[in-house]
Parts: structure tokens; C-alpha cells; sequence
């Protein structure tokens, strides 16, 4: 059976960028917090999650956002969210997280967020 | 109440299966006429509550069984999923905003929200030990001939 999930690193603009696909459950949801967790105690606190090939994300998946953002965000980074299908963008949104987290289309856009609010103002 | 369709699936309690869980209840939600987002949210709604069953109710014991069951009519959908585990009592379940349970580091408490959110009813009969059954239904709005 293929890797119902992968994450994909690279650098853009001196930002961490991790690419998503498959899908982020129970089950792989421990393999996306070993990841943040391994660029946070590398130094690495501005991230880019980029998810336009995330095909669904439960409570687990989200649950990882949740637990590093204060830590990361009081190191001076944050996570920024960009590229989400509807119905994820849904069950971001119907939780409040759009709220807590800059989502923004695409790469680029990520980008950009960083450079006008390193963190989001809330 | 007797439904027209009824359909089981019956998994070992391994987060691995929870693919499997969202197929089943999927193709029977797109099968019910449900829309796109809809069925989304319904996948969501039942791998929330197989996964409490199989990190909680059997703290992640694969030689135990989680059962699901799906019955459909023309105006609704219902979704049970049976184990014989632990069990918890939903009300103790701490409803604490978002911003607090950031601040606590949580990872874990955003299942039940969803389901909630995601179905029009949700109900527990928790038998501890002899059989828990969570009860979910989603009415079906299809169009007027």
C-alpha cells in the first residue's frame, strides 16, 4: 500500500515550507508532530504548512497545530497556512482556527504574510 | 423504527483501519445523495468518534473490535459505533475555548466539537466494560421532485 501520507521540506525565502499530502489522521498525525517538532528544535520557527495535496485532516492533525503554535510563536516564529480544499478549509474554519492562524492561498502569499506580520495579530 | 438500508463494517481497533472507516461511510453518504462537503463532514464526524473508541475506550489494544453500523432512509442517516472498552462519560468532557486550550498545549479534545458540529444529533449509552454505542444522525435534505 503507498504512504497514505507524506511530508515534503524545502526553504523559500529563508522560511521553512512543508508540504502535505495524503491524509493527516490518528495515524499519521504522529509523523506531521515529529516533524514540526525536529524544525522547532532546530531553530527553524517561521513555517510555511503548504496543504494543497492534504486530501483530509481530522482532530489529530489539527491537534499539532494547536500544541506548538504558542511555543513557536513566543520564539518569534509562526505557522502560516496556505493551499486548502474546501472541505479541510472547513474544518479548519468551523473550529475557529482561521482565527488563530494566517491561512493564505499559496506560497507566495505565504510569503508575503510573513514579511507584513511575522506573527498574526490577533 | 425500521430503516431501509443497513449496512456493518467491523474493524481491528488500529488507527491503520480509520482509512478504511471514512471509505465505508463515504460511499454510503454519496450514495444517500448527501452533497460533497456534506459527506466530508460526515467522514469526519465517524473517524472522530472510531478513533476515541480505539486510543481511549481500548487504549490502542488491536486484538479488540470496533464495529460500525449505518442505517439509512429516505430522510436520514444514522451511524452507531459500538465497542466493549472503557468508555468515557461525554459530560465530563471539559468545553474550554480554544485560546485556553492553546495556551495548554492541548492536542487532544477538538473530536467532539467536530461531531457535533458535523451531525444533527449526537447521543452516548455507555455500558463500561459491556458495550458503549455512540449514536450519530444527519438528516438528508434531498431536492423536492
Amino acid at each position: 500500500m503507498a504512504n497514505p501520507f507524506s511530508i515534503h521540506k524545502s526553504t523559500e525565502n529563508g522560511l521553512s515550507v512543508l508540504g502535505l499530502e495524503g491524509y493527516l489522521d490518528a495515524h499519521t498525525a504522529p509523523e506531521f508532530e515529529k516533524t514540526v517538532q525536529g524544525e522547532f528544535e532546530a531553530g527553524r520557527t517561521r513555517m510555511v504548512v503548504e496543504c494543497s495535496r492534504l486530501t483530509y485532516i481530522s482532530s489529530a492533525g489539527l491537534g499539532v497545530f494547536m500544541s506548538f503554535i504558542d511555543e513557536i510563536r513566543a520564539a518569534g516564529g509562526d505557522i502560516k497556512i496556505c493551499g486548502l480544499a474546501p472541505k479541510v478549509f472547513q474544518v479548519f474554519d468551523i473550529l475557529g482556527f482561521s482565527a488563530l492562524f494566517d491561512i493564505v492561498p499559496d506560497v507566495p502569499a505565504a510569503v508575503q504574510r510573513f514579511q507584513e506580520a511575522p506573527v498574526k495579530e490577533t | 423504527m425500521a430503516w431501509e438500508r443497513e449496512f456493518a463494517l467491523h474493524v481491528p481497533s488500529s488507527t491503520e483501519n480509520l482509512a478504511m472507516i471514512r471509505d465505508f461511510v463515504k460511499s454510503i453518504g454519496t450514495q444517500s445523495g448527501m452533497g460533497d462537503l456534506e459527506v466530508a463532514g460526515l467522514e469526519l464526524a465517524v473517524d472522530e468518534a472510531c478513533a476515541n473508541v480505539m486510543e481511549h475506550a481500548y487504549a490502542e489494544d488491536t486484538s479488540k473490535e470496533v464495529k460500525i453500523r449505518a442505517m439509512v432512509d429516505h430522510d436520514a442517516l444514522q451511524i452507531e459505533v459500538i465497542d466493549t472498552g472503557k468508555g468515557f462519560d461525554p459530560a465530563m468532557v471539559e468545553q474550554l475555548k480554544l485560546e485556553d486550550m492553546v495556551a495548554a498545549k492541548r492536542k487532544g479534545g477538538l473530536g467532539m466539537r467536530l461531531m457535533k458540529s458535523f451531525m444533527d444529533e449526537v447521543h452516548y449509552e455507555v455500558q463500561p466494560g459491556v458495550k458503549n454505542e455512540l449514536k450519530m444522525v444527519k438528516k438528508l435534505h434531498k431536492a423536492t421532485p
